[in-house]
């Protein structure tokens, strides 16, 4: 089912009364979420997508704006009533009950003519505990288990009523690093197996940008892009989103545009014809930067870094924002580590120039 | 799952079983209020009214348009309430002082020092709170009425004086000061005593507060121990003063002084309370137990 | 070094001069008395050692008049203020304005006089020849007879003494649930939510087991404390409580003691030991009890 959100607001009210006004968690959120795909809602810690998710799930009421299941709107229905799957960052794991009550219990809600019969409760819990591939669990308390495995007892419980939305809470973060990577492949295909609109919410850009259809980043409670991840990763619409995607970072630098070129500590590094002349600042990806004797960027050189197929070659520069910058390249790369001095070719897809003051996206 | 359901019938119903919920919820909290409140309201309103009024009304009126004071001023010079009073303000602050000067070096030493058998003696201090008070006050009662200290403060004040729970309390919150505080001190040739006055005490103020103002309660409501040992009025505590009042005070019926009495001896603590709410529920709910 | 040594017991020795004054001496000392025939607390002369004494009190009308008294209160006070507790503390909790006035409304009894407060209580309940007293009054517009429940039939006694019990003990029993229930998760209330569980469903199955651990305390500790009633019931019916059939085990210690029939510690002196071996052996099956149900 899709999730449409329009002009979601959330404002939450000032601690005192006096010092008025209140923080605005969410602002004027429209998103259309689609049917049957993996969503990253991605962002910096406090910028609002952990409460845009309680929005969806009910928990939390918008102070404006309306939020719609397919073609009904729910903004105002409770969350007992809306039938979505939520996974929280703690699990929330009812510590008195074993692994299987805690799975069934919220299909002991049912009422009416969906009640279910014990025997097709046992069987649709074995369903969902197969999915996470926890049913050797059941009959264990949630203390005796690993974080992982809880993780997955709290995504079978969200599961086992086939929500109409399923919602996780920074899934991954309380899980070791090991741990996360495997994991977030089982999310994956737990999500493609089941075909429930799935969103999740995460800080790690890594995380959302590897599994997700789509990713939608966030800061300061306002969408700044919304996109297939890779579209989104080459195509920045702002240096806040361009910074925020990659690892290794993109390297910043203060830049200048003269006579349709890009200047940069000097060097004019690109041709961009059509720009007036201006201020700017400069992102380059790190695999953008291709060492060349006759490079028209100079750095300084200060080491390399071989990490199987690739290296990572570490200069500094005086106009970059960045301790150093890290650029990208593969291992068999020849590099003439007794100078000082490396030059690199820059990538013309690789590289975004944004207003000095605003950050916006002007090449 | 619940794509038939008619979803604006289903936030109706809800919203409305909200606020029917909340409604009865605030009517019995208001309820229990009422229960617990009234009592206070009708020995207030009862010490107001002039002794015939309240003679002559077979059913109660709930309030009074013209209050007296006359009552105070009786329960003051038809009993001796000023002296029970006094009594017990002596043998709240006394005994509270006294419990302190025990429990304070006590507890310091057992968080603080390093002795031999610090561990047994700690644990062998612990299972004294388990002793019920009826077992140890039949020979207490004993040991003062033999030492000739029946309707004397020493008599009433010694035995009421520890508090192993207190000396617990303290001791918790003394250990959760980082010992680098202690060697820091020891480096600047601090010695143990000062050490306890200058940081140890002010850092664990809010604790010493708590025990401070429950042992005052305590104090202030004991009634057992003072019955067994004053017969004398001269040194009653008011817990036994009122039940003085009630059997041969006023004449028994005099129900408007004797409620003027309640009220003087209530005020004391509930003013107390409304000082200190926070201090004294979060001192309670940390393992007070009344009686 | 040799004064280093000392110091600590020097800091330890007010405590415990008064403990083993005033607690561990008479501890060794009441089962001494208890098994001294004839003690007499003048001459401190007895004629022989044995279980007389408690024999003597096993038979004595007022100790099982106390006794049966006693088990009343017990058995109607604890549950009743429990339960009327959790509902009260629940209620406190779903609610957001006004709940610190209601917190500190209700706690209000914990620091009052018992004695004195028990003075208002019995003068609301008492009939006497100028009123009925309110509560009467109230009956009476229900339809009711007038009663008097502090000096009339023995099941109006009772009313009055577990109404009162129940009153003085509240405070305490809310103020531990309600930090208890503050102190349960959000997420599992926000988790059963999402899942579409009734109100009712949630408080019976997530915050009851949650705090389980907390109601087992105050249902131990309130077992004691009833066992040990006494005040309570002074307030009520004055100190002559056998006359009014009123007594608990306490008072029958503390009449033993010193009172209209006192001065017997010895015969004190084994009730208070009968007194102490029930409340262990309650307390005891209580925990045997609470480690299999409760979860902690």
């Amino acid at each position: 089912m899709k999730v449409v959100l329009q002009n979601l607001t959330k404002i939450f009210p000032p601690r005192n009364k006096k010092s008025g006004g209140g923080v605005v968690a969410v602002n004027n959120f429209n998103f259309e979420f689609p049917d049957g795909k993996l969503i990253g809602l991605l962002g910096p810690s406090g910028c609002g997508k952990s409460t845009a998710l309680n929005l969806i799930s009910g928990l939390l009421k918008p102070t404006e704006g309306n939020i719609f299941f397919g073609e009904k709107d729910v903004t105002n229905l409770p969350a007992e009533n809306r039938g979505v799957g939520l996974v929280f960052q703690n699990y929330a794991l009812y510590p008195h009950l074993t692994v299987k009550q805690n799975i069934t219990f919220p299909l002991e809600n049912f009422k009416g003519k969906d009640r279910l019969t014990r025997e097709q409760m046992d069987k649709k819990a074995y369903e969902a505990a197969k999915l996470v591939q926890i049913e050797n669990l059941m009959d264990r308390k949630p203390h005796e288990l690993s974080g992982g495995q809880q993780q997955r007892v709290a995504i079978a419980r969200a599961l086992v009523k086939m929500p109409c939305v399923l919602l996780l809470d920074e899934p991954l973060s309380n899980l070791d690093a090991r741990l996360r990577l495997q994991t977030r492949e089982e999310l994956k295909r737990i999500q493609q197996e089941t075909g429930i609109t799935t969103v999740f919410v995460t800080h790690d850009q890594e995380e959302a940008m590897s599994i997700s259809d789509m990713i939608v980043v966030m800061k300061d409670g306002v969408i700044n892009q919304t996109g297939k991840p890779q579209e989104v990763y080459d195509n920045p619409k702002n240096l806040f989103v361009a910074k925020f995607l990659g690892t290794p970072p993109i390297s910043v630098f203060d830049g200048q545009v003269t006579g349709g070129k890009l200047i940069v500590n000097g060097d004019e590094i690109l041709d961009v014809p059509g720009t007036e002349d201006r201020q700017v600042k400069v992102g380059i990806r790190p695999e953008g930067f291709v060492p060349c004797v006759t490079g028209k960027m100079k750095c300084t050189l200060s080491g390399i870094e071989v990490m199987g197929r690739d290296m990572s070659v570490i200069s500094r520069n005086p106009a970059c924002e960045n301790p150093v910058i890290r650029a990208i390249v593969p291992a068999d790369t020849r590099i003439d580590t007794s100078s000082a001095e490396i030059k690199f070719d820059i990538k013309p897809g690789k590289i975004f120039l944004f207003d000095h003051e605003t950050g916006e996206r002007i090449y | 799952m619940q794509n038939n359901t008619d979803y604006k019938k289903v936030q109706k119903i809800s919203a409305q079983n909200n606020r029917i919920i909340t409604g009865v919820t605030y009517f019995f909290l208001t309820l229990w209020g009422i229960v617990v409140l009234f009592p206070f309201y009708w020995m207030v309103l009862t010490s107001v009214k002039e002794y015939a009024t309240y003679n002559s009304e077979y059913i109660p009126k709930f309030f009074t348009l013209t209050p007296t004071f006359a009552n105070y001023t009786e329960a003051f010079s038809a009993v001796p309430l000023g002296r029970y009073f006094l009594n017990t303000l002596i043998f709240t602050v006394v005994t509270t002082a006294l419990m302190l000067i025990v429990v304070i070096p006590a507890a310091f030493a057992f968080a603080r020092l390093e002795f031999k058998g610090k561990n047994f003696v700690f644990i062998l201090f612990l299972s004294m709170m388990m002793i019920p008070n009826e077992l140890v006050v039949i020979t207490n009662f004993t040991t003062i009425t033999n030492l000739g200290l029946r309707n004397t403060f020493s008599g009433l004040i010694f035995p009421s004086i520890m508090s192993v729970f207190y000396i617990y309390l303290l001791k918790e919150n003394f250990e959760q000061i980082p010992d680098e505080l202690y060697y820091a001190a020891k480096v600047d040739g601090t010695k143990d005593f000062k050490y306890l006055m200058k940081v140890m005490l002010p850092i664990s103020k809010p604790t010493v507060v708590t025990i401070t103002i429950l042992k005052v309660i305590e104090c202030w409501n004991s009634y057992v121990w003072p019955r067994l040992i004053t017969d004398n009025p001269m040194y009653f505590l008011v817990s036994n003063g009122i039940q003085e009042i009630r059997e041969n005070g006023f004449g028994r019926e005099n129900i408007p002084a004797m409620m003027a009495a309640v009220v003087v001896i209530s005020v004391p603590l509930v003013v107390l309370f409304l000082m200190f709410r926070k201090k004294i529920m979060a001192g309670v709910a940390r393992g007070g137990t009344k009686g | 070094m040799e004064k280093n040594k000392l110091t600590p017991w020097l800091y330890l020795l007010p405590a415990i001069v008064f403990l083993g004054a005033f607690m561990v001496y008479p501890l060794i000392d009441v089962f001494i008395y208890s098994f001294e025939e004839g003690y007499n607390s003048a001459s401190q002369t007895y004629f022989g050692v044995g279980g007389y004494n408690y024999s003597y009190v096993l038979h004595d009308p007022y100790f099982l008049q106390a006794l049966k008294n006693t088990f009343i209160l017990v058995i109607i006070t604890v549950p009743v203020s429990t339960a009327l507790a959790l509902v009260i503390s629940a209620g406190l909790a779903s609610v957001k304005p006004l709940r610190d006035l209601y917190q500190t409304v209700y706690f209000l009894p914990y620091v009052t006089n018992t004695l004195a407060v028990g003075l208002v209580f019995m003068i609301l309940f008492k009939k006497t020849p100028y009123s009925d007293g309110l509560i009467n009054l109230l009956i009476n517009m229900f339809g009711g007879q007038s009663v008097d429940f502090i000096d009339g039939p023995y099941w109006a006694k009772m009313f009055v003494l577990c109404f009162y019990t129940v009153w003085v003990v509240m405070p305490f029993k809310i103020l531990i649930l309600t930090s208890a229930l503050a102190s349960v998760d959000r997420n599992y209330y926000n988790a059963a939510k999402v899942d579409g569980t009734s109100k009712m469903r949630i408080f019976t199955k997530i915050t009851l087991p949650m705090i389980s651990p907390m109601i087992f305390y105050l249902v131990i500790t309130g077992f004691i404390g009833a066992f040990k009633a006494y005040s309570d019931a002074v307030a009520l019916f004055g100190t002559d409580l056998n006359a009014a059939q009123m007594n608990t085990i306490v008072g029958y210690i503390y009449d033993m003691l010193y009172g209209d029939s006192g001065g017997y510690p010895s015969y004190a002196s084994a009730a208070a030991i009968i007194l102490f071996a029930v409340v262990l052996t309650i307390t005891c099956i209580n925990l045997i009890i609470s480690k299999n149900k409760v979860h902690h």
